[in-house]
């Protein structure tokens, strides 16, 4: 059980990322972007192909990065300059990513044109290579004794370099998502998703904006997708599906845990609000009438309920708001008649 | 400073809600003019706000800032020379961001947006002392989000906002029409003020006759589209409300149509 949570750790800290992208689209530009579902792929076969032909993992991240930037921008260009709705932008690009992604994917072959997933079982990969350097520390050993013979744990995990990996690289992306938010250019990207008359008004670009901001945001989720597939080492066509509505539930759970009062402490509940979504899907597999393909359903349903429940919680408090002056009004009016009765 | 000649705008062309919204329309302000627009409903005087700003182009007709054509600019480019306040309080502030944030997206104005930080340390003082000039003790709520304000806040906030980087035109678009009398009174006190010190040359619509002829040192007056009563700086001093009833009913030998062009 510790090793599968750890794991869960490990994964909910890299989809992290993906959530931070989600969050600088869906809450900062107020834009519901669902390119994700094919940026996040698009990231992980881009990383994964330009692996299995034998560049640097790093390179071949970066490389993911930038394809992910390419497809946000493309989303916002439709949706600035074609003004084709957001949703059905993101729509459009999602679907266009899904050919691409197996285009992208059969470069590695050299007898087809599209493939559908590329293993990474015997190459190098960030965590591969971080590894080596890593085991010759022996902080694992020491590690792994203390879990087995102090605190008493059956199991151990394998490595604690991966998740140092993980999490360094997690807490970069957020300080540099915070600075970036701060900066001018992003808080005209703010004000975008906040008030477009008033940020044009003072001499703001908002179609330039919205550009930028959805292929930063799509340059999170394919640096996610990179490392997903470097971690789980494969890439597949379909991994990105229902990707968006992880993102958002990620979004939605960190941020009614860890509430929104500062953009530091938002991005923090973000990431917190995609590791518990990890564990809870750790858990919910653990489950025995439950299937790995249940999670989309549970995913769907956490997010609904996260939407619908306050708005519930807000009417009733309404209703009783409204209950409790109209019995004000009524011992009111009970006491002017009882004056009235005592007179006569 | 500011040039409209001979602008025209058709809205719904060939179609039977046609209307002319404005009429050849030639305006002229020279740097440090105050000018005040009044006219009922329909009278063109937003159109023309939003032709001087950008957000709508005329169908002909120039329109030129500190001498440099500018008809065709986007308006955003165009919002380097010109700050607005809006008829909506809500409208030129952003409300989940903070007071100061707010400021800083209003400073960046004049400059090219890049990776500075939007409010550092300098940037801070000068905020400071800016919002100490509205007397509202918004100086001490930096990191307020503005969604708590009042609407006379916010307005405030916005107007200050919109002239403290000397745009070379300020847009004043009914900017006391939604609140209430005694914030209004402040927000026209604190135009007053903060024109005056800036020099700024502004153009101000108002439903209110009173606040019109109270403001600025010229007064044009608007009908379907056309300006059709200019008084300059000469005359503008010893105007009074039923000079301007009485000129409007000459000019269009009609009663004027007062149910919005409030007299108090």
């Amino acid at each position: 059980m510790f090793a599968a949570l750890f794991g869960s750790v490990e994964q909910g800290i890299i989809y992290a990322i993906m959530a931070l992208g989600v969050y600088l689209t869906f809450r900062v530009l107020d834009f519901p972007d669902l390119t994700v579902d094919g940026s996040f792929v698009t990231g992980a076969a881009t990383a994964a192909t330009m692996i299995a032909m034998g560049y640097h993992p790093i390179l071949a991240t970066m490389m993911a990065i930038v394809a992910g930037f390419i497809a946000g921008c493309m989303t916002g260009l439709l949706h600035t300059k074609g003004k084709i709705n957001p949703l059905l932008s993101g729509i459009l690009m999602m679907i266009a990513l899904y050919s691409i992604n197996l285009r992208i994917m059969g470069l590695s072959a050299e007898n087809a044109i599209v493939k559908p997933n590329i293993p990474l079982m015997n190459t190098e990969t960030i965590f591969s290579q971080f590894q080596s350097f890593w085991s010759n520390l022996g902080v694992d050993d020491a590690l792994t004794n203390f879990i087995k013979n102090t605190l008493g744990f059956q199991t151990a995990p394998q490595t604690w370099g991966t998740i140092l990996v993980v999490l360094i690289i997690t807490l970069i992306i957020k300080i540099i998502a915070d600075w970036f938010l701060k900066t001018e250019v992003g808080l005209a990207i703010r004000a975008t998703g906040d008030n477009k008359r008033m940020i044009r008004s003072f001499s703001a670009n908002t179609d330039g904006l919205i550009v930028l901001g959805l292929g930063l945001s799509n340059a999170l989720v394919a640096f996610s997708g990179a490392l997903i597939a470097q971690y789980s080492k494969f890439a597949d066509a379909n991994m990105g599906i229902g990707m968006i509505v992880i993102g958002l539930a990620s979004v939605i759970i960190g941020e009614a845990i860890f509430g929104t009062k500062t953009i530091f402490r938002t991005t923090l509940a973000v990431i917190a609000g995609a590791i518990i979504y990890r564990i809870i899907y750790a858990i919910a597999l653990r489950i025995d009438w439950l299937d790995t393909s249940d999670m989309k359903l549970i995913t769907a349903v956490i997010v609904i309920l996260a939407l619908v429940i306050p708005q519930m919680v807000d009417k009733r408090r309404e209703k009783k708001r409204k209950e409790k002056r109209r019995l004000e009004r009524l011992d009111q009016h009970r006491e002017l008649t009882q004056g009235g009765n005592h007179l006569a | 400073m500011l040039k409209l000649e001979g602008i025209n705008k058709i809205f719904n062309e060939g179609t039977p809600d046609e209307k002319i919204a404005l009429d050849n329309i030639n305006l002229h302000l020279a740097p440090g003019d105050f000018v005040t627009v009044i006219g009922s409903n329909g009278a063109g005087k937003s159109t023309m706000m939003n032709m001087i700003s950008g957000a709508l182009t005329p169908d002909f007709g120039a329109v030129t800032i500190e001498g440099k054509e500018v008809t065709k600019l986007a308006e955003y480019k165009r919002s380097h020379f010109i700050g607005r306040v809006f008829q909506d309080p809500m409208a030129g502030t952003a409300p989940s961001m903070t007071i100061e944030e707010n400021l800083a997206i209003a400073y960046s104005r004049n400059a090219k947006r890049g990776l500075r930080k939007g409010v550092s340390r300098g940037r801070r003082d000068f905020f400071r002392s800016s919002l100490e000039k509205l007397g509202l003790g918004l100086e001490n709520r930096f990191n307020a989000k503005v969604g708590m304000l009042s609407g006379g806040e916010r307005q405030a906030l916005s107007l200050l906002m919109a002239t403290f980087t000397k745009p070379a035109i300020l847009l004043l678009d009914e900017h006391t029409a939604a609140l209430d009398p005694s914030r209004a009174e402040l927000i026209t006190r604190l135009t007053k003020q903060l024109v005056e010190e800036g020099n700024l040359t502004t153009l101000m619509v108002t439903h209110n006759m009173q606040q019109a002829i109270d403001l600025g040192n010229r007064l044009i007056m608007m009908d379907k589209g056309q300006i059709i009563l200019s008084i300059d700086e000469t005359k503008k001093p010893t105007l009074t409300i039923p000079d301007l009833m009485s000129e409007f009913e000459k000019i269009r030998g009609e009663k004027m149509n007062s149910d919005r062009a409030l007299l108090g």
